[in-house]
């Protein structure tokens, strides 16, 4: 079974200054599978988000990324970029990251620079316009477009990305993240601010990236019509530890989930879930 | 209705009689306050050496009257020709012309840069006046790449332009080679030391950024006044052989170009031959710069100055990133610096001051950040009229602040504030300077 985890978090700790902000946290994310992370607000999740894309570094513990290939990728040595670039972990940002400047199109041009790069021969190339760069540029395009029509802002592809409306941003933004061809991609809190048709656009647009490119998906989520609807895996962080994991209906029903979230007791949880029952 | 946006954005921001007479009112009380003793009382010293004063009540109410007056006038202009959201007046029709014009201005300047030396041939000031303008362009151009492109703010653009000054003058005078040989190697080695200016700043950000580029650029300068040795100090370097025409000399002598082509001797020839290499190295620096926004390193330093958490996120090196970036605007500042001490024939540190890096830099942000066309109007702006003015003796600086104050109402973001996309699908529309981030280094 473990043979198939690609995200295995084992024993991570992140302290702030005397803050334990994640504690002995461990949980494993199944291969081409969408794993929830959800908690009450200051929980952790984001946090945990940031450790595993290489926004922070770890106090302790490891977070192993294991690829088809079977090569296992140290993410807790990594920092920085080299994360997106060499482990191929992409994400999204709980406030909207795009480049509000530049185009539809350009965002998601920016997303290949590494392959782009390459191509170009470290720009020299490029500059002279050789022919195998022409090309690479035009297949770099022609995904761009293909994720454009995926998320449904192709006629808006040359409209400045500020200018987009909060729902199309959010789109753009896991789309931009799959031009990365990521392996595994982590999205903070994708349906904030969405609508209920919105939201269910985009769990749409999840099911058929898990579906169609294979994508591991991570996300933290406070829609529970998401979490519930899509996850295939549910991991419940409350204070910095893990208090359940499971599927969506058994964390659902977990007493000590529902005393997380309605800040309860455990043994009024329980109390209150019996007598409901 | 049609003019809703601009009712809109007029809520906010009130326009009506009364507020344009209150903000008369409070500038007029700020210049009595202001004026009052400046103007209104004048002292002197007396016979004996004692103060006398008298008071001069009718020039303080007049100059009270004019800022009263000129605040309403301003206010009035202001609302007309605002930038944005402001009910425009000018008609649809003469709109039209304008972007006609303006989608003909970069070639009309072009061809008309090309035969400025036909048309004023015999005309030196005007050349020479032609060749420096055209070196501020290029130097706009290549700072254009850092500031404008990748959003780090630098003022110490200077020291690569003396970089590759002293690159030109040093290697020549000392090894004796040529300036087509010393020009690529002056290039060099003003983006190695971009890339060693770059290594310790790129931690830092926005204001601590320019700092520290202003302290590079007078370490530059400090080290070539003491390093006497090397350098000459504050005397410069003298005697810096002239450009030649791929080995041919522009001078009179017998295998000068002039004699292998049996014309007379001028010189203006070389002059002329000058002007048209600073045009060739200034269409350089613009053709490297427009094919590399479109190649991903230029795309990526623009990602950069729009959010750099972003580009970390997808795998970007922000690190190199930025190295390459003041590499290459280092590169064409030491062009231009070789291109320099070339038409001088001498150089001293005299011609490195911060001053050339806030005029460089003025040049840039007028221009409007990114915009190349831009950078071309506030150079010919900055530097020829600065010499068009010169009649006006000391009113030339209070004209050169007036302008920079309509620019700043009435563009703030620069004469060319858009950003052109460097890649679309259907059309190519221009992205208001409102969304586009100016950068925190």
């Amino acid at each position: 079974m473990s043979d198939n985890h690609i995200l295995t978090v084992d024993h991570l700790m992140m302290r702030f200054g005397g803050i334990v902000a994640v504690n002995d946290l461990s949980f494993a994310a199944e291969r081409g599978k969408i794993t929830a992370l959800i908690g009450p607000n200051g929980a952790g999740k984001t946090t945990v988000f940031n450790c595993i894309t290489g926004f922070y570094r770890p106090s302790g513990g490891a977070i192993r990324l294991t690829h088809d290939d079977g090569r296992t990728i140290q993410l807790e040595r990594l920092n920085d970029f080299r994360i997106a670039k060499r482990a191929k972990v992409a994400r999204t940002f709980q406030n909207i990251r795009l480049f509000p400047g530049m185009t539809a199109l350009e965002n998601l041009m920016v997303a290949q620079h590494n392959a782009l790069m390459r191509a170009s021969g470290l720009t020299f190339l490029g500059l002279i316009g050789v022919p195998s760069w022409r090309s690479a540029e035009r297949a770099a395009i022609d995904l761009a477009r293909a994720w454009l029509t995926r998320v449904g802002l192709l006629d808006r592809a040359d409209d400045a990305a500020g200018n987009l409306p909060y729902g199309d941003q959010r789109r753009l933004e896991i789309a931009r993240a799959m031009c990365t061809e990521p392996a595994l991609l982590c999205l903070d809190e994708p349906a904030a601010g969405l609508n209920a048709r919105e939201s269910g656009a985009l769990n749409e647009l999840l099911l058929s990236i898990r579906a169609d490119q294979g994508t591991s998906i991570l996300l933290i989520e406070h829609d529970m019509s998401v979490v519930m609807e899509i996850s295939d895996h549910v991991v419940v962080m409350d204070y910095g530890v893990k208090i359940a994991e499971g599927t969506p209906q058994a964390v659902r029903d977990d007493p000590k989930v529902i005393a997380a979230y309605l800040g309860a007791d455990e043994e009024e949880a329980i109390a209150v879930m019996e007598s409901a029952t | 209705m049609s003019v809703t946006p601009a009712a809109t954005s007029h809520a906010s921001q009130p326009s009506g009689a009364a507020f344009i007479f209150k903000k008369a009112l409070i500038s007029a009380v700020v210049a009595l306050v202001l004026f009052s003793l400046m103007i209104g009382v004048r002292t002197e010293a007396g016979n004996q050496g004692g103060l006398i004063y008298w008071t001069r009540f009718g020039d303080l109410a007049a100059m009270v009257g004019v800022v009263f007056g000129g605040s309403i006038i301003v206010e009035l202009l202001r609302q007309w020709w605002g930038p944005v959201g402001t009910i425009r007046v000018v008609p649809p029709q003469v709109q039209a012309t304008m972007a006609f014009a303006g989608r003909w201005l970069a070639t009309a300047l072009l061809v008309f840069t090309f035969l400025v030396p036909v048309i004023f041939y015999d005309q030196r000031y005007i050349l020479d006046l032609g060749i420096l303008v055209l070196t501020y362009v290029m130097l706009g151009w290549g700072l254009n790449v850092v500031v404008g492109l990748a959003g780090l703010l630098d003022l110490g653009y200077v020291a690569f332009y003396a970089v590759g000054a002293y690159s030109y003058a040093l290697l020549a005078t000392y090894f004796d080679l040529s300036f087509w040989v010393c020009l690529p190697l002056a290039g060099i080695l003003a983006a190695f030391w971009g890339v060693l200016l770059g290594f310790p700043v790129l931690r830092l950000r926005g204001d601590y950024l320019a700092i520290v580029t202003l302290a590079f650029g007078e370490i530059i300068r400090l080290v070539i006044i003491n390093w006497q040795s090397l350098t000459g100090g504050p005397n410069g370097v003298s005697g810096i052989p002239r450009p030649t025409l791929f080995g041919i000399p522009l001078d009179n002598s017998d295998n000068g170009l002039a004699a292998k082509l049996g014309i007379e001797f001028s010189p203006t020839h070389r002059i002329v031959f000058l002007f048209y290499l600073i045009l060739a190295m200034a269409l350089l620096t613009n053709w490297v710069t427009i094919r590399l926004r479109r190649l991903p390193i230029g795309r990526a330093w623009e990602a950069l100055r729009e959010d750099e958490v972003a580009c970390r996120a997808l795998g970007i090196n922000t690190t190199t990133t930025k190295l390459t970036a003041f590499a290459t605007g280092a590169m064409f500042g030491g062009l231009a610096g070789a291109f320099f001490a070339t038409r001088q024939g001498f150089i001293s540190p005299e011609s490195f001051t911060f001053q050339e890096s806030a005029l460089v830099l003025a040049i840039v942000v007028l221009g409007g950040m990114g915009s190349q066309l831009g950078v071309a109007l506030a150079a010919l702006a900055m530097i020829g009229g600065f010499e068009l003015f010169r009649g006006f003796d000391q009113y030339r600086m209070l004209v050169f602040g007036m302008a920079m104050v309509f620019l700043m109402i009435w563009r703030p973001r620069g004469l060319i504030g858009h950003r052109a996309p460097t890649v679309f699908l259907e059309r190519s529309q221009a992205i208001s300077s409102d969304l586009v981030k100016e950068g925190h280094g």
